[in-house]
């Protein structure tokens, strides 16, 4: 009887506890899943703005054409790259032409005092630093995903749920610094 | 900073029925005293009834309650996209389920607060002193600050206090000022030979009418001063550089003017204490940690990370301020480089946000003069008082245009030859026109006819 009433109250809260564990790591996959949506939100943002930097460019530095096909193509292959490691990448090889673009822009006076210019630097400027913040976060988050889905004993739900490690989102700082060869 | 929180929830709960316990010990004497004896569960009956009406207040009206005075105005995205993009920034650094509300006080005190029953329906408050004083890096950190405080649900506790607070000092002051007047009322107690167990209530009741202000202000204010630390090591974590915050702190201490709508219950929400100077040592009463100590912590540390914080404050001050379990949940950061942008708005940037927040609507002349006309002015143009010329006013409908673009267009251009010493040239209207070594502008308005020329 007291065996019968022992063994009941340990299936019972061994029951609590995967239902918490379990619940914890759905909450952070969820916390994830969110922050990657976020990152992707901000990079289809740039992709968008960048067409109308390109063009209000123009407008006052035509003979730049290198540079502007270079920010062109990077955003292309930015568009079309998939997968967490392939983005990150094409996505810092982008953040390296926008870096170049503007430091020509600096040589032209009348572009910099642009009004539509200032704004879509301001908005370039505010969308890097989002993507940088939400990857950040997002990291932060793959990080104690990953570490609760090994560590024991929530290893133990991780592997009977099918919870899998997660990738960073990361930024090479060589990738940044070199510009893509791109020939014309 | 997960301690944090579950010290916020129950800190939450212990204040409200501390101040319970309070309002109904001071109602049951308020009745004794004021109404005569055997009226004590009257009293008991309008406390709690002042009780459930605080939380009804909290509830539905505690946000008005508390922007009341201070003539905060909720902003829209266009009015100062900057602004908003800085914390939109932080919101994705700190993880926050929804962008906070954003609202611009017209004051030239630098400051900052944060409230909001909820996360998810925050909402941050900047003065226009503020706005024009920091640099982009500057008001990340001060937001980031502010974000921290949501985040670690500190706004939500210091709004319940603040509803708190305020009303037990309001019924405090009701009982003093009853006992002065109305002596008539103790005087029949006393006659009918009132048991010795009423007097012993009368002298509890004396003891929190006195004291329990004071303690419960206490008990409120250390509160705050740790939430200024944690604060501080959270805005360091999310922005990833703790100098931006350090110099915002500095920049603010410097500013020194007091906020004019801050007071003894709103003061701890604060970034930086708005009522009193800066002391160099905390003293019990203080509603933040000493500025300087702050900035020193901040200065100090290695890392941008929560541990890197905890180290220096260990340091610079001794103790601990974050809990282990939240240190060991958090990675290590490294500090980013500076960005390097100025301010975000000039200070006429901010007083036509600002103004067009009040019901004016903001004219700049082009000779340089600023004024304002309320946004029913019935005439469609006005008299530039400085020179006389006629300006159109704009309707109240159109958006706010930034000030570059009532300047008069480039009609000339004059080359710099030498940039060490003073330089002098002829405008087209015959009019000499001098150049500083100090002038870096990209134009320059001609005093005589008004021609904007280019500086190249």
């Amino acid at each position: 009887m007291i065996i019968g009433i022992g063994l009941a109250v340990i299936i019972v809260i061994a029951l609590l506890w995967v239902a918490g564990a379990y619940n914890g790591l759905v909450r952070l996959r969820n916390q994830l899943e969110n922050a990657w949506a976020q990152i992707d939100v901000q990079l289809k943002r740039r992709h968008d703005l960048i067409p109308n930097l390109v063009e209000t460019v123009k407008g006052y530095a035509a003979h730049e054409r290198q540079t502007l096909e270079k920010v062109i193509q990077a955003r292309n292959m930015a568009v079309q790259a998939k997968g967490v490691a392939a983005r990150a990448e094409a996505e810092n090889i982008l953040t390296g032409t926008l870096k170049s673009l503007f430091a020509v822009a600096e040589a032209y006076p009348n572009l910099k005092a642009d009004q539509t210019f200032l704004r879509l630097q301001e908005e370039l400027t505010s969308t890097e630093n989002k993507v940088a913040f939400s990857r950040q976060f997002y990291n932060d988050s793959v990080m104690s995903f990953n570490t609760r889905i090994e560590v024991f004993p929530t290893n133990l739900i991780a592997g009977l749920f099918h919870f899998t490690r997660r990738e960073f989102f990361e930024v090479k700082a060589e990738a940044e610094r070199a510009a893509p060869q791109v020939q014309f | 900073m997960w301690e944090q929180i579950q010290a916020n929830r129950r800190r939450s709960l212990v204040l409200i029925t501390a101040m319970a316990v309070v309002l109904i010990v001071m109602g049951y004497a308020a009745g004794e005293l004021i109404v005569g004896p055997s009226f004590g569960p009257v009293g008991l009956i309008v406390a709690v009834a002042i009780w459930a009406g605080l939380m009804l207040t909290y509830f539905s009206a505690g946000e008005s309650l508390l922007l009341h005075g201070t003539n905060a105005r909720e902003l829209r995205r266009e009015e100062s996209p900057q602004l908003f993009n800085v914390v939109e920034e932080m919101q994705l650094a700190a993880g926050l389920p929804g962008l906070p509300r954003v609202y611009l006080i017209d004051d030239p005190a630098p400051n900052a607060f944060a409230f909001g029953r909820k996360p998810e329906q925050a909402a941050v408050a900047v003065t226009t002193g503020l706005l024009y004083r920091l640099n982009r890096d500057e008001l990340q950190g001060v937001i980031a600050h502010e974000i921290g405080h949501i985040k670690n649900r500190d706004a939500q506790f210091m709004m319940l206090a603040a509803v708190m607070l305020g009303s037990i000092a309001l019924l405090a002051e009701i009982i003093w000022r009853s006992m002065r007047y109305g002596g008539r009322a103790r005087g029949r107690a006393r006659s009918r030979g009132g048991g010795q167990a009423q007097l012993i209530i009368l002298v509890v009741a004396l003891i929190f009418a006195v004291l329990g202000p004071l303690l419960a202000q206490l008990l409120y204010f250390a509160c705050s001063r740790k939430r200024e630390y944690l604060a501080d090591a959270s805005g360091a974590q999310f922005t990833r550089y703790p100098e931006g915050l350090a110099a915002a702190l500095e920049k603010i201490a410097q500013a020194a003017a007091p906020v004019s709508f801050a007071n003894k219950v709103n003061a701890p929400m604060f970034i930086v204490n708005p009522l009193a100077a800066d002391a160099e040592t905390s003293s019990i009463f203080s509603t933040h940690p000493p500025l300087a100590q702050r900035i020193r912590i901040l200065r100090s540390m290695t890392g941008a990370a929560l541990a890197d914080y905890e180290q220096a404050f260990r340091r610079t001050v001794g103790g601990t301020v974050i809990g282990p379990q939240s240190l060991r949940a958090a990675p290590a950061q490294t500090i980013r480089p500076p960005s390097n942008t100025g301010p975000i708005l000039t200070r006429q940037d901010t007083r036509q946000v600002a103004q067009f927040r009040a019901g004016y609507i903001p004219i700049t002349c082009n000779c340089g003069l600023q004024t304002s006309v309320p946004d029913n002015y019935e005439r469609a143009e006005i008299r530039c008082l400085r020179c006389g010329s006629i300006l159109p006013v704009p309707t109240a409908a159109a958006p706010i245009q930034p000030q570059t673009a009532n300047r008069a267009p480039v009609t000339l251009e004059y080359h710099r030859t030498n940039r060490s010493g003073w330089e002098s040239f002829r405008c087209a209207c015959g009019r000499t026109v001098q150049l500083s070594p100090a002038f870096t502008a990209p134009r320059i308005r001609c005093n005589n006819c008004g021609r904007q020329i280019a500086i190249t």
